[in-house]
């Protein structure tokens, strides 16, 4: 079991990147040198805080920050437990990443206002480490609720008609998704249950699941609104047309956040309220995994096929991303410990993977200011490195061992089994074959074709191909060894541990 | 000395209302000068009024000395209290913040404009305060005559404008009155407490609910409630932009708040909804004030407009809370008078400013405000979020103790499922449809390019020019981006005011649990008051 200690880390990786806005928007105009630093010295300094609380955080010793009483008997606080860690170490850990590319982006396509810009994209950050550390559902939502106001002025950056209709939506979607929250909420507090995040299902004083006990028509009521509204930030069908329309933003924005951030705080929700809210053994009874299940089985199928037919770069990466979101909402909704475990995996191997990807879509839009895949003929012997590492994470991203989404795919097929509904394996087998059809030729164009003009145009700025080499290496490392040296499968294990008591050996390596 | 400080809080304005144009005549600053130190005092006695509610529970205080039912009673629990200091607060912030303008708009006159605000602001906190249902009258005229001499000052439209607004709130005074006369034919009093007492045993007296339905109907006039709110946009639009960044944030809450108060300690509970179905009807048409409202709002193009109509929504949340009349409503509908308060007070005061600095008022023209007056838009856009309701601001937290207020009313079967599902319903709603026509300003302000020629420039014909500018400059460069940061005296108190619609939210649980908790459920069953504020987790 584990024990609480009260800290203020939890908190300090919260406030690193609100300080790093403030110190951007401080130093700004004078020296932009110095306000593009801060970002990538701040990304540093969460990873650290992070880092310092994961041993503790493994060894059962769960930093929490209680911050104030937020409603009569609600608090905001903040707490490192091992699910919120995964989300938290991936965050902190590709900011910094992010934060050195979106310089040599930004620089690159001679962005304008870059100040709100990084500052928007710093508070980003510290909502997106909210959500993720969020002791309790107000919290979450508090969090969840700023995300989509911080990443509005990000989505809109570019101030064409466009993007304010992007802009437009996606507040709209985003802000129901944040109301349909505030509703459960609100009822969950009318009906007495305290809403504190708790594996296996929220608990009442006497540690039963307070939410078995109320009637159907209630459960299935808050099982609407909860899933409905990370449902949106997860981009589960039809709640998903926000994030296509999102792509307008600059190229950093949809690579952390419209790829990892935002729509992982939506499907890392979808962790929370299946099995910190709700509880596998509850969502198995109601039958309320079946409606999630088949949604996302579907979105992830109609997504990767839509992912084919698009020939821009950043559209079909958006599609794909959908698919890969459902991946994981599938996994939870499985409810199998093999299953959660593969879905968490996901969760990190995806963003480590799709970030790649969107950085070597930004890198080659800076470059050639080419955005379709019709166009990419050739490129891939001008930007070797660059197209090199995008057909590493197009091998991670189909399945191919040994990398990250193999291993993730692997237990969530086998969990998949696990549970008896072969019927998701051969799901995930057939979107895996897709991706395929919707990736490889984008390398093979890349590298096997010969370019159609006869401009040389060579790699990127250093600041965008190093970030873009290092995630597409994380891939592949995170793959053999997924615990080194961040402990994802560890964490993994430990909550899927906590939320299948009953079968820890299965997991595996969980203490 | 403390015995006497309620006598201060509407004692001081009323005084200096008189004493402000007299020395004005002579002296043109001192004007200004009397009438914020006169709302600092009335600010002052307020806290200090708080401060002595939170140790020693309600004062009753008995104007000169003489007893009820002879002489005018004056209760201060929590509730009028701390209404009574935001009310002189935001008050006393947003004159700081208009004197430049009220200067230009009030013309050579600036003692007869002090002393209208003086004499305004002695009405709103007499109704605050006052125990006393005539006395509620008298004050209730008061601040109304005051603001239809204010709404004046707009010039020729504001004439009109203020003329309905003068034959419109003058026709629910009157309403207000017969009630209040049907009420005392079956009691035989004036004064609330013991209004109360009799009520509880005349129960079924014909006369008292006739009387409820009038002084309903007065006070709906009053706060504007849909369908009676016709008289408002015009009356904000044409008024002068120091007077209704004044009157929009506090008149009609207090109007809202006196209906709150006669739903809290003069009706008992429960009985305006049996025979009588007034609390019916404050539901329904506010929840059908709320939608209309928002989406009135979103189709205005003259700013002060939509905000007026964004006024007439708010004020419906605040209705709804009333209707469904639990002590949770009741407190969210507090706690929304406040919030609202502040945070329309923010939005005025930034339209006021940018109204003065560049001269524009129509939404599409605000088009690259933002960077170029950053502390003035800013507070703009801190004071939308918390209007819409983004969590921890103060707007999200009316929202969240509606909510569960609707959820309980299911619960406890107060309400049917089906109302209490459309007020949940509503409420939730209404954040979305709030932010489509604040979000739509802020898009003009932040994401769009300033204009070379902004269209209607003067938008009416009292338009003030914009800040002095070299002549040679204006032909080539757009109105916007001549724009200025407004001074210092003008933005600080902007400033403090969209960090109390933050604050506000932050701090709410004490506001909840030890001013509007112990104020409402004095009047309720108290010990069914506290577990339903509290649910549950203690």
């Amino acid at each position: 079991m584990s024990d609480t200690v009260a800290s203020g880390l939890p908190l300090a990786a919260v406030l690193v990147p609100v300080g790093a806005a403030v110190l951007a928007t401080l130093t700004t105009g004078r020296w932009p040198n110095l306000r593009d630093i801060w970002a990538t010295l701040a990304g540093i300094a969460m990873v650290a805080i992070v880092v310092l609380m994961l041993a503790d955080t493994l060894d059962g010793r769960i930093h929490e920050t209680v911050l104030l009483e937020l409603s009569p008997g609600i608090d905001i606080a903040l707490r490192a437990d091992p699910a919120g860690m995964i989300f938290g170490l991936l965050v902190s850990v590709l900011w910094v990443l992010a934060g050195i590319y979106a310089v040599g982006y930004m620089r690159g396509e001679h962005e304008q206002k870059q100040t709100r810009f990084f500052a928007a994209f710093a508070l980003s950050i510290a909502a997106a480490a909210g959500v993720a550390l969020a002791e309790n559902l107000l919290t979450f939502i508090v969090f969840y609720e700023l995300l989509s106001l911080f990443t509005y002025p990000l989505v809109t950056h570019r101030e064409t008609e466009t993007a304010l209709v992007a802009g437009r939506k996606y507040l709209a979607y985003t802000l129901s998704g944040g109301l349909m929250l505030i509703g459960a909420a609100a009822w969950l507090h009318v009906l007495g249950v305290d809403a504190t995040f708790h594996a296996g299902g929220l608990q009442d004083d006497a540690g039963l699941n307070s939410i078995a006990g109320l009637n159907g028509m209630t459960q299935w009521g808050l099982f609407v609104l909860l899933a409905g509204g990370v449902g949106v930030k997860a981009a589960v069908m039809p709640l998903h047309s926000w994030l296509p329309s999102a792509m307008v933003a600059p190229t950093p924005v949809s690579a952390l956040l419209h790829a990892v951030a935002v729509v992982k705080a939506g499907v890392f929700g979808m962790v929370r309220v299946g099995v910190f809210v709700f509880g596998a053994s509850l969502l198995d009874d109601m039958g309320a995994w079946l409606v999630l299940a088949v949604m996302s089985a579907a979105t992830l199928l109609i997504a990767s096929t839509l992912a084919l037919r698009h020939d821009n770069l950043k559209r079909r990466l958006a599609y794909s991303t959908i698919s890969h979101l459902s991946y994981v909402v599938l996994g939870v909704a499985l409810i199998g410990p093999l299953a959660l475990t593969g879905a968490l995996l996901h969760i990190v191997g995806h963003g480590v993977t799709k970030i790649t990807m969107f950085f070597v879509a930004g890198a080659i839009h800076v470059r050639t200011h080419k955005e379709n895949v019709s166009e990419l003929d050739g490129i891939g012997r001008q930007m070797p490195i660059t197209m090199g590492s995008f057909a590493l994470a197009s091998l991670s991203m189909v399945g191919i061992p040994p990398f990250i989404l193999f291993t993730s795919k692997l237990y969530l097929g086998w969990g998949a089994v696990e549970v008896g509904q072969q019927v998701f394996l051969i799901v995930y087998l057939v979107s895996g074959l897709i991706a395929s059809g919707y990736l490889f030729p984008i390398v093979i164009r890349a590298f096997l074709r010969s370019s159609p003009d006869h401009t040389h145009y060579g790699e990127a700025d250093i600041r965008m191909v190093a970030p873009i080499a290092v995630t597409a290496v994380l891939a592949l490392v995170w793959g053999i060894a997924p615990d080194l040296p961040l402990s994802f499968f560890e964490l993994a294990s430990t909550v899927t541990a906590d939320a299948f008591p009953q079968s820890v050996a299965l997991a595996g390596g969980a203490p | 000395m403390e015995q006497q400080l309620p006598a201060f809080i509407v004692g001081a304005p009323l005084l200096f209302s008189v004493v402000v144009p007299i020395l004005g005549r002579k002296w043109r600053q001192s004007a200004f000068v009397i009438a914020v130190a006169t709302v600092a005092v009335s600010a002052l006695a307020s806290g200090l009024s708080l401060e002595r509610v939170l140790r020693e529970g309600t004062v009753r205080y008995h104007l000169g000395g003489w007893e009820p039912p002879v002489g005018i009673e004056y209760v201060i629990d929590e509730v009028s209290a701390f209404v009574s200091l935001v009310v002189t607060s935001v008050s006393l912030l947003v004159l700081v913040s208009t004197r430049r303008w009220a200067e230009r708009e009030a013309g050579d006159r600036p003692g007869i404009f002090y002393g209208l605000v003086l004499l305004l602001l002695a009405g709103l906190t007499g109704i605050v305060i006052t125990g006393d249902l005539f006395n509620l009258f008298v004050f209730l005229e008061i601040a109304s005559l005051a603001a239809y001499a204010l709404v004046f000052i707009g010039g020729r439209r504001a004439m009109l404008a203020g003329f309905r607004y003068l034959i419109i709130g003058s026709i629910g005074g009157a309403f207000y009155l017969l009630g209040v006369g049907f009420v005392y034919f079956a009691t035989g009093t004036l004064n609330m407490i013991e209004a109360r007492q009799l009520l509880e045993e005349a129960e079924s007296a014909r006369a008292v609910q006739v009387g409820a339905v009038f002084i309903f109907t007065g006070l709906g006039l009053k706060m504007a409630l849909v369908p009676m709110h016709l008289w408002l946009p015009d009356a904000y639009e044409h008024a002068p932009s120091s007077v209704n960044s004044l009157i929009a944030p506090v008149m009609t809450k207090v109007a809202a708040y006196a209906m709150l108060r006669m739903f809290l300690s003069v009706f008992p509970p429960g009985y305006l909804s049996g025979a009588v179905p007034v609390a019916d009807a404050l539901l329904v048409l506010g929840l059908i004030g709320i939608v209309f409202g928002s989406v009135a709002a979103a189709g205005q193009t003259d700013i002060r407009r939509m905000l007026a109509y964004s006024s007439i929504s708010q004020l419906a949340f605040i209705a709804v809370g009333i209707g469904l009349g639990t002590p949770l409503a009741l407190a969210a509908a507090l706690l929304h008078v406040v919030n609202h308060a502040a945070m329309k007070a923010t939005l005025f005061l930034a339209t006021a400013s940018v109204r003065f600095r560049v001269g524009l008022q129509r939404t599409h023209n605000l088009a690259g405000l933002g960077p170029r007056m950053p502390l003035t838009m800013g507070a703009f856009a801190v004071g939308s979020v918390a209007m819409v309701g983004i969590p921890p601001t103060a707007g999200f937290f009316s929202k969240w103790y509606m909510v569960q207020a609707g959820f309980t009313a299911a619960q406890d079967q107060e309400q049917s499922v089906v109302v209490a599902a459309v007020v949940v319903a509503v409420v939730l709603l209404s954040s979305l449809l709030t932010a489509v026509y604040l979000f739509k300003v802020l898009e003009q302000v932040y994401l769009r390019p300033a204009k070379p020629e902004p269209s209607a420039h003067h938008d009416d014909e009292h338009d003030a020019p914009a800040a002095p500018q070299p002549v040679e400059q204006q032909a080539v460069r757009p109105v916007v981006e001549r724009a200025r940061e407004a001074p210092l005296d003008v933005w600080l108190p902007l400033v403090l005011l969209a960090a109390a619609t933050v604050a506000l939210g932050v701090i709410n649980v004490i506001i909840m649990s030890n001013v509007l908790e112990p104020g409402v459920c004095r009047y309720l069953d108290a010990a069914a008051c506290d577990a339903v504020l509290v649910p549950g987790v203690s």
